[in-house]
C-alpha cells in the first residue's frame, strides 16, 4: 500500500481532494492518533474514514433519482400485469392456461421491485416519498395508440408487454453509469435489470409465432410499428470502436444480424419518459 | 517499489500547521513504516512487487470515474499489493482492475462459445433438436462468439490466452445434457456479470457488461424454458421475495466454472 500514490492518483481526477478533508488538522490528528500504534489491519480503517469525511456518506440525489425512475416504470409494468392476468377485469385477453403461470411469475416480480426500490429509497433518504400509483393512474390506451385493445386482445397484449421489457431492460442499462457511486444499489440494479430481460425473452419466445425470438435483431419490432422508437438504436453493431458484424463466425463474419443480437443498447431517462409517458394519466 | 529504511514517525500534535507539503510527507513517512512492516518474504515479495500489471491505461479508467467511486476504487487498487503478498502464483492470470475483470468475462465467454460450437459442430445436433432449436442455438452460439471476439480485439495485447476447456462430463448427443449444461452456463454467465459490474471502475466498461448480460439473460430464459416452460427466471435463480437476480463474486463462478476449464485460472489480482 502505498499513501503517497493514493492521494497523488486522486489529486489527478480530483484536484481539490486536499480541500475536500473537512479541515487538513483533522487528517493530521486521524494519522496523528493512529500514530506509532498503526497496524497493517488499521490502516484500511483509518484511510476509510478519511475518505467517508472527504466524499460523503449521503446519497447523491442522481442515485435517488434514477430510483424513482426505476420505480415508475416498474409499477407501470406492475399494473399491466395485473390487470392483464385478472380474468374478471380482463377476460377477453383469453390467455391460455398454459401461459397464465409466466405472466404470474412476471407480475409477481414487477411488483417485488416495487417494493424493493419503494424501500431501497426510504432507507437510502428518509425525506424522500417513493414514488406511488395505483390502477386509476394509467391510460390503457396510450392517448389513443391502442384503443380498448390492450386487454381485449390477446396479441396486442403481448405486443405492449414486449415493448416494456425490451424497453425496461434499456432503461436500466442506460442508468447504471449513475449509480457507480452506490455499489449496493448498483448490484441490485443490475439484479433487476437482467431479471426484465428474462421477461423480454419469455414474452417474445410467447410471441414467436409474429416471428419474435428471445433476442433483439436490428431494430425489429416484430410487427409493432406503434413502438418502433422504443427499438431505435437497438441495431447498433460497433461496440467501443470494435466492428462485430465483421469478426470472424462460424463459416464467415459474425453479420449484422448476430451482432445487434449480441448486445442490447441502453436507451436515456427523457427518451424512456417519454415513450412510456402516454400510459400514465 | 523500493524500500527505504525504517523512519522515526514524528509525533504530530494538533497543534501543528499541516501543509500540503508536510501532509506527503507523512504519509510518505507511514508508507516507509508500513513496507517495512511487510517486508518478510525478500525475494518473493520483491518480485511480486516489482510486477508491472497490465493495466497500463488504468489511469484512463480512473478519469472517466466518478469521485465516488475513485475513492473505493483506489483503495482497493492501493491495497493490491497486500492482496498479492501472499499470492503463490499458477495459472492464467486475469491481471488487476478493469482489464482483470474484462479477462474475466473474456474467459467466460471463451467457455460459452467453445461450448455452443461443439453443440452445433456435434452430429447429434440435428436430430435432438427440431428445427426452431436449432436455428435460436445457432444463434446463441453466434452471440458467445461474437463475445469472446469482442473482448479479444478490445483487450488487444492485454487479453488472455486462449484456454482449453475440459467438456468430458457433457454428453453433446443428449439433449438433456446439452440443455442443462447451457442453462448451468448462461445463469453463472447473468451472475458473473451481475456481481462484476460494481467492481468496474470505467462506466464505459459497465455499459458494455450490461449490453452483454441482458443478452445472456435472454439466452438463460430460453434455454430455460426449452428445459421447463414458464421456468425463465425460476425461484432458483430469481429471489421470489425481491425479485432480484443471482449475483456471483468472481471467486464463486471461477470455482463453478473450474471443472469445464483445463486451463487453470488465477484471478488473485482481481478487485474485490
Amino acid at each position: 500500500m502505498n499513501f503517497q500514490n493514493i492521494f497523488s492518483e486522486i489529486e489527478k481526477v480530483d484536484p481539490e481532494v486536499y480541500d475536500r478533508f473537512d479541515s487538513r488538522r483533522s487528517i493530521f490528528k486521524n494519522f496523528g492518533t493512529a500514530g506509532k500504534a498503526l497496524t497493517i489491519a488499521a490502516i484500511p480503517t483509518v484511510l476509510s474514514g478519511l475518505f467517508q469525511k472527504a466524499y460523503g456518506q449521503s446519497t447523491p440525489s442522481t442515485v435517488i433519482d434514477v430510483l424513482q425512475f426505476a420505480l415508475q416504470l416498474e409499477y407501470l409494468e406492475y399494473h399491466f400485469y395485473l390487470r392483464g392476468t385478472n380474468s374478471v377485469q380482463s377476460p377477453l385477453v383469453a390467455i391460455p392456461a398454459g401461459e397464465l403461470a409466466g405472466l404470474d411469475t412476471i407480475r409477481d416480480h414487477e411488483n417485488a421491485h416495487v417494493t424493493v426500490l419503494s424501500n431501497t429509497i426510504k432507507a437510502l433518504s428518509p425525506s424522500t416519498t417513493p414514488y406511488a400509483t395505483t390502477a386509476a393512474g394509467f391510460d390503457w390506451t396510450a392517448k389513443g395508440a391502442f384503443v380498448g385493445t390492450v386487454f381485449k386482445d390477446y396479441a396486442t397484449f403481448l405486443a405492449v408487454a414486449q415493448a416494456f421489457e425490451d424497453t425496461g431492460v434499456r432503461a436500466y442499462k442506460g442508468q447504471a453509469g449513475n449509480l457507480v457511486s452506490n455499489k449496493a444499489v448498483l448490484t441490485a440494479a443490475l439484479n433487476i435489470h437482467s431479471v426484465e430481460a428474462r421477461h423480454a425473452a419469455h414474452i417474445r419466445q410467447m410471441r414467436s409465432g409474429a416471428g419474435a425470438k428471445p433476442w433483439i435483431t436490428l431494430k425489429d419490432t416484430n410487427g409493432i410499428p406503434a413502438v418502433q422508437p422504443n427499438y431505435e438504436g437497438e441495431q447498433v453493431t460497433v461496440q467501443a470502436t470494435v466492428n462485430i458484424a465483421t469478426l470472424a463466425g462460424v463459416g464467415g463474419a459474425i453479420g449484422a444480424n448476430a451482432a445487434s443480437e449480441a448486445f442490447d443498447e441502453p436507451l436515456d431517462k427523457t427518451t424512456v419518459f417519454n415513450l412510456v409517458k402516454d400510459f400514465f394519466i | 517499489m523500493v524500500f527505504t529504511k525504517s523512519k522515526r514517525i514524528p509525533n504530530f500534535n494538533s497543534q501543528v500547521i499541516v501543509t500540503e507539503t508536510v501532509l506527503k510527507r507523512l504519509l510518505k513517512l507511514i508508507t516507509s513504516k508500513f513496507s517495512i512492516m511487510l517486508k518478510t518474504s525478500n525475494s518473493t515479495e520483491e518480485q511480486l512487487f516489482n510486477e508491472q500489471p497490465k493495466t497500463n491505461s488504468r489511469r484512463n479508467f480512473l478519469i472517466k470515474a466518478g469521485s465516488a467511486s475513485v475513492a473505493a476504487s483506489l483503495i482497493l487498487n492501493a491495497c493490491k499489493k497486500d492482496d498479492t503478498y501472499t499470492f503463490m502464483g499458477g495459472g492464467t492470470d486475469l491481471g488487476s482492475g478493469d482489464v482483470g475483470i474484462l479477462n474475466y468475462a473474456y474467459a467466460l465467454e471463451q467457455l460459452e462459445a467453445a461450448f455452443y460450437t461443439q453443440v452445433v459442430a456435434n452430429s447429434s445436433f440435428s436430430s435432438i433438436f427440431t428445427a426452431g432449436e436449432q436455428s435460436l442455438i445457432k444463434d446463441i452460439r453466434d452471440h458467445e462468439i461474437a463475445h469472446r471476439e469482442f473482448f479479444k480485439a478490445a483487450l488487444g495485447a492485454n487479453a488472455i490466452t486462449s484456454l482449453s476447456v475440459n467438456f468430458s462430463t457433457i454428453n453433446f448427443g443428449n439433449k438433456a445434457s446439452v440443455l442443462g449444461t447451457a442453462k448451468a452456463f448462461e445463469d453463472l454467465g447473468v451472475s458473473a456479470y451481475n456481481g462484476a459490474g460494481q467492481l468496474l471502475v470505467s462506466t464505459d466498461f459497465l455499459l458494455l457488461a450490461g449490453k452483454i448480460v441482458s443478452v445472456e439473460a435472454r439466452h438463460a430464459a430460453y434455454i430455460r424454458d426449452l428445459i421447463s416452460y414458464n421456468s425463465f427466471s425460476g425461484s432458483d435463480v430469481v429471489n421470489t421475495t425481491t425479485g432480484l437476480d443471482l449475483s456471483r463474486t468472481p471467486a464463486q463462478v471461477l470455482a463453478i466454472a473450474a471443472p469445464f476449464l483445463a486451463s487453470s485460472i488465477d484471478a488473485s489480482r482481481l478487485p474485490s
